[in-house]
């Protein structure tokens, strides 16, 4: 096990995850800093998207480290770790995220106002994400109203609204278009560096792969940082 | 690629004097390898012999470099002709990348680590470009996506090719 | 292809999809089959009923001797015969003492022939009871040995206690001796009379109540797993299938639902006909035989159900698009307007009200305007719901996540969840109605008898002792094991002059004990007479005299008719020291009046007194002393009538038939509460995706918890207002109608709507391991 380099904003030691004879993660390692897009490459179940789970602390690891500015998420309880996402952390997933019946705003609003924040208040700070997003029109309308590219530029509003530190993207694009999926990227990525938040993309596309700063690839739940290597 | 053809459609904005010629052709296509003069004089005497192009005027103090060029309505026909036909398909063979995978799996290296070394290299280039197409305008964003699609592409044939060449070795040595 | 064919071949495929669908398109169909069992169990059961209730009637009449044909003098062909009912252990006993007096004496029905003297003839449930160890102390009063067991055709029902006991002794004095009678045939042929209003009102409405909530039940019931299955026929639009198609092949999915629901529910009425013989409510039973629908009436139902169902469907499906990429329902549903949303209820209302009060005075109800008033008030339920909790949503704004998560599912299909909701509306609105009009008949009949058992069990009463065997009785009744006290008072009529003045005057014998339970005596010894005061009482004796007056005693109203062949009134003079004492009301609660003596001073040779008491008084801690206090007191002659004295009379048989009712719409209840809960797992798993990506952006488990309860919550519990409200003033109504003063049973009312609260909480605490399972990451995995 190798320390986590110094300055990490989250990093993971010795990951190892087994669903049933499984095993998902085998000893996996991740680090990222502030601001820095990193991808995560692999085929399919390599066990990326575990990856993804266990550092944003959705599943705990059988073993492992995984550190967030300081603290270790393993030592903490789902309470803490509910709140640690609610707040630090943001989510783009592939599809299916939206609450089909709450309008795009009220979509963008629901993380600010599962932390408490006053519904008029939540819903103009989503308006503000929105805008950035390009996305400011469909406000008042319903997810089931608006395109695929449309809904995940939603949701990456939604991800970005709470101002997080670590946005977490497992296969953003993989439902859209080149066209849709090149918008979002972008959007994501230049909203993700202005905020100085950091990305983890989970991807297996390596043109998506291309807006990140780094990647490093997981292959039978093992990671290999290629920066390192190369 | 054809580079009179390439010529003879910058002319078509207007005439222009070789030196220009060359400049813009950079800009918009040469990123990776700059035309060179020579070529450029080469390209359009033959244009000026096919009657495709001719020469507008000549400025004063003389010299080859200094001939302004004229696309001739043969030359416009020319253009059309060629942007209205397809290419040969080209089979594309990356002699290199399949010789190397090829070569690892048959010595008993594992080709996925071939594969991540090539697409850290691909990657890196990629990164380049794709931030050159997010700084740059549409044109930049038009060449650069083309060769991302290309490298993309490259990167999937290999990890196909990997793929299965793995699985076939599997075979032959079990 | 011909149109039947194409029919058959849709719906045939429809019924394949709804038993090929797997384990879950299994379960949806056997839920739906269930669904609609019970319902054709209940409808079969309605119309079994109409012939249950005249087959027992009948046999009733058959062995009636009410009406039956009389004879002045013996002769080949009659029988004496008298009523000698008992009770044992809270239980009545139906008792006929026979004595043939010629070879051709009729035979009640269910026998073959006159038991002989001391012999009985049993029902079979009174023959079980005699050899049961339960029914030892009955065995030693009717000891006799059994000549036969009465065959059920005499019988009205399977669990009915009754016996034929043969005499030898019987015999009729005169026309008076009005115990005895002399037959010469049993039975009668009547017109029946029509139901009492009131209970007609009852029973129409238990129907009409029970039935509405299957209804809207069953039509709930075949659109269960509707999400999946607009996805299914989605998919055969992709391959082909035109939109007519999808429709008729989803009704054949609905027909394949009901017609399991026929089998289940045909099932379901076998096995509840064949309980029906064990069960007795307040001694109630039913003949399996009698419960037997009329034949046209079943074949309507087998005919009408499946037809019912096709045709909900093809109605629910009217404003659905199924587009081969997925269903739509139709652009947006103009909103719900409420005029002709009131108009149901407030006809219905219409239809009731005119019929206010007839109950008391044996008018006649419309049954046809009692059950479209009912019938219209309930369906208002129905229309009325998605109209209010599409207003409730459409009004809420603020509140929490969870709430607002509830609110906005709400707000999109508001009319699937008033569809789930309003068979428990309709269910809890009924009984609701029903459970007070049962109330309020039943305060009626619950009233105190003013008897008191404290100061004696049982009161023995005698026609025509004369005062040595009254004393007897009492010595006899006195010996019994646990009997603490038997006192005996006789009591004669007198009057001033012959023939006698309007008010008789009662005269009570007894000993000084024995007075003491009728007035307030200081002191009493042997020798010693009263004058009551005391209010009079109504009917014959109303007359009082004064010490010393000379009065006619005994039989001082003789009818021309009568052969005179009893002693004559004999004169007798108040003793001058009778004292005036105050009346007291005696056990059984009645109040005497006129005069009180003490045996030595009564008058003599007035040969049977008309009437006797004894008042018998147990030791409470022996289970037993009663039942053989009766014995000694059956044994000492079984023409005696041995009364039990009670607080108050029994709860008229309600109390009985309110808690099956309670609990009958409970299981409706509890049946929704499952529809409910399969409609909601099947949307948890269409949202499994979306629940994940919730729970990873921070969202808590509780949260999404409160959600899920808001949403099975909030149509219910306005449906349960909605419900309560049309039920009471449903239940007034009918009240109204029945002419009792309304009150609101709030009992009933918050029982029901606790059960349907308590659905609610069930539905949703048995939704939360799937939930909870659902929320797990494995849901973010792409596929």
């Amino acid at each position: 096990m190798t320390a986590a380099p110094a300055g990490s904003l989250l990093a993971a030691t010795g990951l190892r995850k087994a669903y049933g004879s499984t095993d998902a993660l085998d000893g996996a390692e991740f680090s990222i800093h502030a601001g820095e897009v990193v991808a995560v490459m692999g085929p399919s179940g390599s066990g990326k998207s575990t990856l993804l789970h266990c550092l944003a602390g959705i599943v705990p690891p059988d073993s492992g480290s995984i550190v967030y500015a300081g603290r270790e998420l393993t030592s903490m309880n789902d309470g803490e770790r509910s709140e640690l996402r609610r707040t630090e952390f943001g989510f783009v997933f592939q599809f299916g995220q939206l609450v089909p019946e709450l309008t795009c705003v009220e979509n963008v609003a629901l993380p600010l106002r599962l932390t408490g924040v006053k519904r008029k208040e939540a819903e103009r700070t989503a308006l503000h994400w929105m805008e950035q997003l390009q996305v400011e029109d469909l406000g008042a309308k319903r997810p089931g109203e608006i395109s695929g590219g449309q809904g995940q530029r939603v949701a990456v509003a939604r991800a970005l609204v709470t101002g997080p530190r670590v946005i977490f993207a497992d296969e953003p694009t993989g439902a859209l278009d080149s066209l849709n999926g090149e918008l979002v990227m972008q959007l994501l990525t230049e909203a993700a560096r202005s905020a100085n938040a950091a990305v983890v993309l989970v991807t297996h596309e390596t043109r998506v792969a291309a807006y990140s700063d780094r990647e490093i690839v997981v292959r039978d739940g093992r990671s290999r940082d290629m920066e390192r290597i190369v | 690629m054809s580079i009179g053809h390439t010529l003879l459609g910058l002319l078509e904005a207007g005439p222009r004097h070789g030196y220009d010629l060359k400049r813009a052709f950079d800009e918009k296509f040469g990123h990776d390898r700059p035309l060179a003069y020579g070529q450029v004089y080469s390209t359009m005497s033959r244009l000026l012999k096919n009657g495709l192009v001719e020469v507008d005027g000549i400025e004063s103090g003389g010299g080859p470099d200094r001939k302004r060029y004229a696309i001739t309505d043969a030359g416009i026909t020319d253009v059309e002709t060629w942007l209205s036909q397809p290419e040969k398909p080209d089979p594309y063979l990356h002699s290199t990348l399949y010789t190397k995978v090829v070569l690892a799996l048959l010595t008993g290296r594992r080709a996925d680590e071939l594969l991540d070394t090539q697409r850290a290299e691909h990657l890196r280039l990629m990164r380049v470009l794709t931030t050159r197409k997010r700084k740059g305008d549409l044109a930049d964003q038009l060449v650069c996506d083309h060769a991302l699609f290309h490298l993309e592409a490259d990167l999937r044939w290999l990890e196909l090719t990997a793929a299965r060449l793995g699985r076939l070795a599997e075979e032959v040595r079990r | 292809m011909s149109r039947p064919r194409v029919w058959t071949r849709d719906l045939g495929m429809g019924t394949r999809f709804a038993f090929g669908g797997g384990r879950e398109g299994w379960i949806r169909t056997l839920l739906t089959g269930v669904g609609v069992g019970l319902g054709v169990a209940l409808l079969l059961i309605s119309t079994a009923i109409p012939g249950a209730l005249t087959a027992r009637y009948e046999r009733g009449d058959a062995r009636s001797t009410m009406h039956s044909d009389t004879a002045d003098a013996p002769g080949p062909d009659t029988l004496l015969y008298a009523r000698i009912g008992q009770t044992y252990q809270r239980k009545d006993i139906e008792g006929h003492v026979l004595r043939a007096e010629g070879p051709h004496a009729p035979l009640p029905p269910g026998l073959k022939k006159i038991p002989g003297p001391g012999e009985l003839a049993l029902s079979p449930a009174l023959d079980r009871l005699l050899k049961s160890s339960e029914g030892a102390l009955l065995r030693e009063r009717l000891d006799g040995p059994v000549s036969e067991i009465v065959g059920d055709q005499g019988l009205v029902g399977p669990g009915e206690l009754l016996f034929y006991l043969g005499s030898d002794t019987l015999t009729k004095n005169g026309p008076d001796d009005h115990r005895v009678e002399r037959i010469t045939s049993f039975g009668y042929e009547t017109d029946r009379d029509t139901l009492d209003p009131v209970l007609m009102l009852m029973v129409v409405l238990t129907f009409v109540a029970l039935l509405m909530p299957v209804a809207v039940f069953i039509a709930t019931a075949v659109r269960f797993g509707g999400e999946r299955r607009d996805r299914r026929l989605a998919a055969l639009r992709l391959v082909g299938a035109d939109s007519r198609m999808v429709r008729r092949i989803a009704a054949g999915e609905a027909l394949a639902g009901s017609v399991v629901g026929l089998v289940l529910g045909t099932g379901f009425f076998a096995v509840g006909r064949s309980l029906v013989g064990s069960v007795s409510l307040r001694q109630r039973s039913v003949f399996p035989a009698d419960l037997d629908p009329a034949p046209w009436l079943a074949a309507l139902v087998a005919v009408a159900v499946p037809a019912a169902a096709v045709a909900v469907t093809l109605f629910a499906l009217r404003g659905v698009v199924i587009e081969p990429l997925g269903v739509v329902r139709t652009a947006k549903p103009s909103r719900r307007r409420i005029w002709w949303r009131l108009l149901l209820p407030l006809v219905g209302i219409g239809l009731l009200l005119p019929m206010g009060g007839r109950g008391n005075n044996h008018g006649r109800f419309n049954q046809w305007q009692v059950s479209g008033g009912v019938a219209l008030l309930l369906i208002g339920i129905t229309v009325l719901l998605p109209w209010l909790l599409e207003r409730f949503v459409g009004k809420t704004a603020g509140g929490p996540v969870s709430w607002q998560l509830a609110v906005r599912r709400l707000q999109v299909d508001s009319g699937g969840a008033a569809r789930l909701v309003n068979g428990i509306a309709v269910a809890v609105a009924g009984a609701i109605a029903l459970q007070m009009l049962f109330a309020g008949v039943e305060g009626d009949y619950t009233e105190s008898t003013g008897q008191d058992p404290s100061r004696a069990a049982v009161a023995v009463l005698a026609n025509r002792a004369s005062d040595a065997r009254v004393d007897d009785l009492a010595r006899r009744i006195a010996s019994v094991q646990g009997v603490t006290r038997a006192v005996a008072l006789t009591s004669t009529q007198a009057a001033h002059g012959m023939p006698a003045e309007e008010d008789t005057i009662q005269v009570t014998v007894g000993t000084c004990a024995a007075l003491g339970e009728v007035a307030t005596l200081d002191s009493c010894k042997e020798g010693d007479a009263f004058v009551l005061t005391g209010p009079s009482s109504t009917g014959i004796y109303g007359g009082t005299a004064k010490p010393g007056e000379e009065l006619f005693v005994g039989n001082v109203r003789r009818y021309a008719s009568e052969p005179d062949d009893r002693p004559g009134p004999v004169k007798w003079q108040v003793p001058a020291g009778a004292r005036t004492v105050p009346a007291r009301e005696d056990p059984s609660g009645a109040l005497r009046t006129g005069l009180l003596v003490t045996p030595s001073v009564a008058p003599k040779e007035l040969g049977d007194f008309p009437d006797a008491k004894v008042f018998v008084q147990v030791d409470e801690s022996g289970p037993d002393a009663l039942d053989r206090a009766r014995n000694a007191v059956f044994e000492a002659d079984p023409l005696v009538t041995a009364m039990t004295l009670r607080h108050s009379t029994q709860a008229a048989g309600f109390s009985s038939i309110r808690t099956g009712l309670f609990f009958g719409a409970a299981a409706v209840l509890v049946l929704i509460g499952g529809s409910l809960f399969v409609s909601q797992l099947e949307q948890l798993r269409e949202r499994r995706k979306l629940l994940s990506s919730l729970v990873a952006f921070g969202t808590k488990r509780s949260t999404l918890s409160l959600s899920v309860l808001w949403q099975t919550a909030v149509p219910i519990v306005l449906g349960l207002v909605l419900a309560a409200a049309v039920g009471t003033s449903l239940g007034a109504v009918l009240m109204s109608m029945a002419a009792q003063p309304v009150r609101i049973d709030w009992p009933s009312v918050l029982g029901m709507t606790g059960v349907g609260a308590g659905v609610v909480a069930a539905v949703t605490l048995l939704s939360l391991p799937p939930l909870l399972r659902m929320m797990r990451p494995d849901g973010l995995r792409t596929e």
